[in-house]
């Protein structure tokens, strides 16, 4: 008998032999765990099955357990369509989390809204949730808010005229335009408008041409992974004095270990995950910001990203609807979604309605600064 | 002016990675005839073993001929096991070993080390050198002086060694060279290994600079294989000129057109060129007896 009839024969006894002795609540969830976005997917997966664990052990919703389907993605949208599908026939989840990036997000979309399945996405974009579509929710702030934000804080020390330099990758490409876009509503202007390609090893001509626009009064970075460190230190070595602002793409300890003191007086919007040491007592977001951070501590031996912090929200989220709701119907866990009101999560505050699916305002970013290789919020 | 000099100092920063990535092509070219694109990867293995060991506490002036040796390893691991088992396959089905080797090495280095992204001091601190009005770091000049070192001992080394003769002699004709007695597998492995180590050191150089990630060889790869087309197949000066030319072409263009073009402009470039001179800038025009 080979390996494979063996392995068979024997699952087949451990399924005659298991008799179930809860119900099963079935939530599914497809992330790049691995591949260019690991960095989202990866803590993502990690939270999820940490909180599965978590829930499970102190017994589960309301009586049931729940178990956690995971697929990885890769962040390849026709993987993750492949996984959707899967998810919803084979699987036959009542909820999905997941799509780290927004391709994959968008790719899986149509397919749960025709299954009128609830699916939470992880991903930043705004096209995600604008136009409200019935079964579509996301837990990230979208780059747009980020625009605002900084604009807001540029507005608040007296300057308007902004340099822009962007990555060229999704998230770098998709938030300059987002801040194009609102740069008249909030009020300033972006007189520079430069880019850099993702791996690229020096931008100082495009940083030297900003700096040479005549009014630019701040500088602004969006972009992701090692760009806005390598345009961080490129700022230092041209010995730039204005104000500098990166995205919340790079809210990590990691951005600071790689821009190094030239990191020094950046300031970015970010989620209070980076300062749990520094937020107030009577701070809403507080508990669930110090016991995330402790749990996954304890569990992986390292400090939690932003990114699963989103999934933390995602995860919790839907626990909180079923409870609400009763139910674990799909259509109650949708319904329970939408009336999700006041949920202090990590990332933010969410309050969400028929007509926001994120339900989050500019009030979930802090404006954080680097201070001595430290976040330090910005009053 | 000062602004012409920023510029210049950016491209010949960057040229000089291209260059450095280039001349580790040009060498397994040399040898085998095959395009090797598993070299970005010996790039990284050599950022991210120094990275490694300057993390674990290691000195930088141990970690980075480590680094370079582990480089040196890999290399000859992939002429081994990858390489030479194929014998006799066409030159196609070498080059795309090499690009499975690529592949196989990500993975490997995802599990080996992480899939972070990597820095460490500069050599000789990151302070800024100011002069004229501009600035470059002394990493940078560390990572020129590196290309031209590299460039000069290779020269050296394929025109003026027997070793370096045998590696030309097994390139230009296999048979020809074994019936004059030199050890063409001992030529092969040499220029595996050789150029691992040149793009290892080249990744121990740069990653101040550039950082790296377990993923940054496929950019690396692309950059160093176009300045090697652009300099001429095969040879070494050419490769160091292509690699500058290069660096320079995308810095000026971010500079005095538009940094959206940057990369189009270089390949512009590439393809003018080559539509003129198929064989480089540099190559030696090759004629094939029937």
């Amino acid at each position: 008998m080979s390996l494979a009839k063996l392995g068979a024969c024997a699952s087949a006894l451990a399924l005659l032999v298991a008799t179930p002795a809860l119900a099963e609540i079935k939530i599914g969830a497809s992330l790049a765990v691995t591949g260019p976005a690991s960095f989202l997917g990866d803590p993502e997966a990690k939270t999820l099955e940490m909180l599965v664990k978590q829930l499970n052990a102190t017994g589960g919703i309301n009586g049931e357990e729940v178990e956690l389907v995971l697929y990885d993605d890769g962040a390849d949208p026709n993987k993750a369509r492949t996984f959707a599908t899967r998810l919803i026939e084979e699987d036959e989840v009542v909820a999905v989390i997941g799509g780290s990036s927004t391709g994959a997000t968008m790719a899986m979309a149509p397919l749960f809204t025709d299954a009128e399945i609830p699916f939470v996405s992880l991903a930043g974009a705004v096209v995600i949730i604008d136009p409200v579509k019935e079964y579509v929710f996301k837990t990230p702030h979208t780059d747009r808010m980020a625009c605002l934000k900084i604009f807001e804080d540029i507005k608040k020390r007296g300057m308007s005229k902004i340099g822009l330099i962007s990555g060229t990758g999704g998230f770098g490409k998709s938030m300059r335009a987002q801040c194009l876009d609102v740069a008249g509503e909030a009020g300033v202007e972006i007189v520079a408008d430069e880019t850099y390609g993702p791996g690229d090893a020096d931008v100082t001509p495009q940083l030297t041409n900003i700096a040479n626009t005549a009014g630019v009064e701040a500088i602004v970075n969006p972009g992701f992974g090692q760009g806005p460190a390598v345009v961080t230190r490129n700022y230092a070595q041209l010995g730039l004095k204005m104000p500098f602002y990166q995205s919340h793409g790079v809210a990590s300890d990691s951005f600071i270990h790689l821009a190094g003191d030239a990191a020094n007086g950046v300031r970015l919007p970010a989620t209070p995950m980076l300062i749990p040491g520094k937020l107030a007592d009577d701070d809403v977001q507080k508990a669930a910001v110090t016991s995330y951070i402790a749990d996954y501590k304890a569990t992986y031996g390292e400090a939690p990203s932003t990114f699963g912090g989103y999934a933390y929200d995602a995860f919790n989220m839907v626990v909180n609807a079923i409870k609400a709701k009763g139910s674990s119907e799909p259509q109650a866990i949708r319904d329970g979604l939408e009336e999700t009101s006041g949920y202090a999560g990590v990332t933010g505050v969410y309050t969400m309605s028929a007509t926001d699916h994120l339900g989050l305002d500019l009030t979930a970013f802090r404006m954080l600064e680097i201070q001595e290789g430290t976040w330090v919020p910005v009053e | 002016m000062s602004e012409l000099l920023q510029f210049v100092l950016s491209g010949v920063t960057v040229g000089a990675i291209y260059a450095a990535v280039a001349l580790g092509f040009t060498l397994i070219y040399n040898a085998s005839g095959v395009a090797n694109f598993a070299q970005g990867e010996f790039v990284v293995v050599g950022g991210m073993t120094a990275a490694a060991l300057i993390t674990a506490g290691v000195p930088v002036y141990i970690a980075g001929p480590l680094a370079v040796i582990a480089g040196m390893i890999v290399g000859i691991g992939l002429y081994k096991l990858a390489i030479k088992p194929a014998g006799k396959a066409p030159l196609v089905s070498l080059v795309i070993i090499t690009i499975g080797s690529s592949i196989f090495l990500r993975g490997v280095m995802q599990i080996v080390f992480d899939k972070q992204i990597h820095r460490y001091e500069g050599f000789s601190g990151d302070e800024a050198l100011r002069f004229l009005g501009a600035t470059i770091l002394p990493q940078s000049l560390w990572i020129i002086g590196g290309s031209i070192f590299v460039f000069a001992l290779l020269a050296w080394f394929v025109g003026h060694t027997k070793a370096g003769r045998g590696i030309r002699a097994t390139a230009s004709n296999r048979l020809a060279a074994v019936l004059v007695g030199i050890n063409t597998g001992r030529s092969m492995n040499l220029s595996f290994a050789l150029s691992a180590a040149v793009g290892a050191l080249a990744g121990v150089l740069a990653t101040p600079v550039t950082f790296t990630t377990y993923d940054a060889g496929v950019l690396m790869a692309l950059k160093g294989f176009s300045a090697t087309m652009l300099g001429g197949v095969g040879n070494p000066f050419g490769a160091l000129v292509g690699g500058f030319a290069i660096g320079l072409i995308e810095a000026m263009t971010a500079g005095y057109i538009s940094s959206d073009y940057k990369d189009a402009a270089a390949f512009i470039v590439i393809l003018a060129v080559l539509f003129v001179m198929p064989q480089g800038l540099f190559g030696r025009r090759t004629t094939e007896r029937v």
